[in-house]
């Protein structure tokens, strides 16, 4: 077995795992505040991902410089999102959030084909290389952990230093409770919903950067997201973050020793797996 | 059994042969193939509600037996030559055998988690198809077209599915009216509203979850087989297609959650309104977009469904119309 192509492929899950973990962060902080698991999230990812090739094919921006303009529209969208389609049924049982989250994930799928078509497109983005020996990181790659990293950091400073952020973290813990302390619940949870969509989007503007995609790449990403929300535990945002980089590590380190069709296999393996044995996630308490 | 002789019991199985009698008297060849559709549309959400609306476990995956039946019954047609109906059968078994097997370890999970573990399980036996070499991998697997001569040539193949799903389509009714109707149901439906309260009274939830799971993944899975049959060609993507597995979920939540005819009415008026977007010039682009608010006017203003609705407004409905 060759050494540097096993130091190269862990570099290269490493990197791909801080923006797995971005993505997965937006889903499960979203099941942590209000138990919903959105099926939209797939479509939000995809959002990502042609804002920021309309804005530098179209207007010629800077993919990175088009980030302020993507926090915006996924907190806008993620907010308007909850408003129409779940404020009406938020305490209702899963199947009803699960259905009118997929409604939307129907709704924003089709739209973004009858604009966009379904056939693959991708963004020029070059931002050299560094060389380590025979071992090769794309500059591409490391733009999008340092900007992973900078929104994680971001967000914890959010939930835990800002009024909004601890609230929000309120409400997660006990919504009764919190609304009693004078929270307008409403409101957060739409904020909440609006930052897992932002999250969404980031990350699908980050992908974007690294891979050809379509409009249906982001259901794609959506299933990988619930593999690595399970990972780490639904509802916890540091777990996400650990376990995108272990399915980061696992996509790239495997396909040395079996072929690439095989990992969901494996991935989907790991994933029941886990929500059999521990399904609070490997990071969670044991369940009872 | 006093469901046997239940009127509406009959009535609703008469009507729904009538029904499929029609294009078989006009000779009517493209009927015949949009009734094939629908009643296997009929088959896939009816069998989903026997899970999901009278246990209240949303089965988001329930499309991976359809596919399992498909694949092992067209398997054993193609490679050994069986006769399609054994085939069928034993692809049904199959189907019912893997759903024990894994509901008795993903039925212990609650809400959000067992919904996650459906769509994980299709997910993975899709994968794992699409890499499976003696399945054909991820160009699967088509019939010499000299395999219909045992049946009278390709155009009496066809007719064979067609009534075979007629069949399947009847019984998969029966079978959600008489769980429905029966003390089984009632404890299914229990389970439903509270299952640790069902468990105080006696009720063993375990082990009824996984009868009802392994029931409801026999019939989807034999209209698999009947669908791949008459197609010639089975692929992982087609066969294990989660879109149509959540179609189904569409279907139930439109005619209406954990009654009989509710995902028959959802499926027909589902299917109806699908062909009727695409078709029509000004929609056809935007029939997702449609069909998406569609289903989210139902979840939010109209969450009984159709047949639902109806059974709360008029008392007199509810008499004959399960």
């Amino acid at each position: 077995m060759n050494i540097e192509a096993l130091i190269a492929s862990t570099f290269d899950g490493l990197m791909l795992g801080f923006v797995f973990g971005l993505m997965a962060m937006g889903l499960t902080l979203i099941f942590g505040v209000m138990k919903v698991i959105n099926l939209g999230h797939g479509p939000l990812i995809a959002i990502g991902m042609f804002a920021v090739l309309v804005m530098s094919q179209s207007l010629g921006i800077n993919p990175y410089l088009t980030l302020p303009v993507i926090i915006v529209i996924g907190l806008l969208t993620g907010i308007v999102m909850y408003f129409v389609a779940l404020h009406r049924v938020i305490n209702s049982p899963e199947l009803t959030t699960l259905l009118a989250t997929f409604s939307v994930n129907m709704m924003i799928t089709g739209l973004m084909t009858v604009i966009f078509s379904t056939s693959p497109r991708g963004l020029d983005v070059t931002l050299g290389s560094l060389q380590f020996g025979r071992v090769t990181i794309l500059g591409t790659r490391v733009a999008a952990v340092v900007i992973a990293v900078v929104v994680t950091i971001a967000l914890y400073f959010f939930l835990y230093r800002t009024r909004q952020g601890k609230s929000i973290r309120a409400v997660a813990n006990n919504r009764g409770a919190a609304e009693l302390m004078g929270i307008n619940s409403s409101w957060v949870l739409g904020l909440s919903f609006g930052i897992g969509a932002m999250l969404a989007m980031i990350s699908g503007m980050l992908l974007a950067t690294m891979f050809s995609f379509t409009v249906l790449t982001g259901n794609a990403l959506e299933t990988k997201s619930f593999v690595i929300v399970v990972l780490g535990g639904l509802g916890n945002p540091t777990g996400a973050l650990f376990g995108g980089i272990i399915i980061g590590l696992l996509e790239s380190i495997t396909t040395i020793f079996i072929p690439v069709s095989w990992v969901p296999v494996l991935e989907f393996v790991v994933f029941i797996m886990i929500l059999l044995v521990r399904p609070n996630g490997i990071f969670g308490a044991r369940s009872s | 059994m006093k469901t046997l002789k239940n009127i509406s019991f009959w009535l609703l199985l008469v009507v729904i042969a009538g029904v499929a009698v029609v294009p078989i008297v006009q000779g009517n060849v493209s009927m015949r193939e949009d009734a094939f559709f629908i009643l296997m549309l009929v088959i896939l959400a009816s069998s989903t509600n026997i899970i999901m609306g009278y246990t209240g476990y949303v089965s988001f995956g329930h499309i991976v037996y359809f596919g399992t039946g498909g694949y092992v019954a067209f398997y054993l047609m193609q490679t050994f030559q069986w006769h399609f109906v054994l085939a069928a059968l034993v692809g049904g078994v199959a189907a019912s055998l893997l759903a024990f097997l894994l509901g008795n370890a993903v039925l212990r999970l609650r809400g959000a988690y067992f919904a996650l573990s459906t769509i994980g399980i299709n997910e993975a036996v899709r994968a794992f198809v699409s890499n499976f070499e003696p399945l054909g991998g991820s160009i699967g697997m088509f019939f010499n077209f000299s395999m219909y001569d045992a049946y009278g040539g390709a155009k009496n193949a066809g007719q064979l599915a067609y009534y075979a799903m007629v069949v399947l389509a009847l019984m998969t009714i029966a079978a959600s009216f008489l769980i429905k109707k029966s003390k089984f149901g009632l404890g299914l439906m229990s389970i439903r509203e509270d299952q640790d309260a069902s468990m105080v009274l006696g009720i063993n939830p375990s082990r009824m979850k996984v009868i009802t799971y392994t029931i409801s993944a026999f019939f989807p899975a034999i209209a698999g087989a009947i669908f791949f049959f008459k197609n010639g060609l089975i692929e992982p993507g087609p066969a294990f297609e989660l879109h149509r597995s959540v179609e189904a979920l569409v279907m139930v939540m439109l005619g209406g959650f954990g009654t009989v005819t509710g995902p028959i009415v959802g499926a027909v008026v589902y299917e109806r309104l699908r062909g009727f977007l695409i078709t029509n010039e000004t929609f056809s682009n935007f029939h997702l977009v449609i069909a998406g608010a569609m289903l989210l006017l139902i979840v939010l203003f109209v969450p009984a469904g159709l047949v639902g609705w109806l059974r709360l407004r008029f008392a007199a409905v509810r008499r004959f119309l399960e």
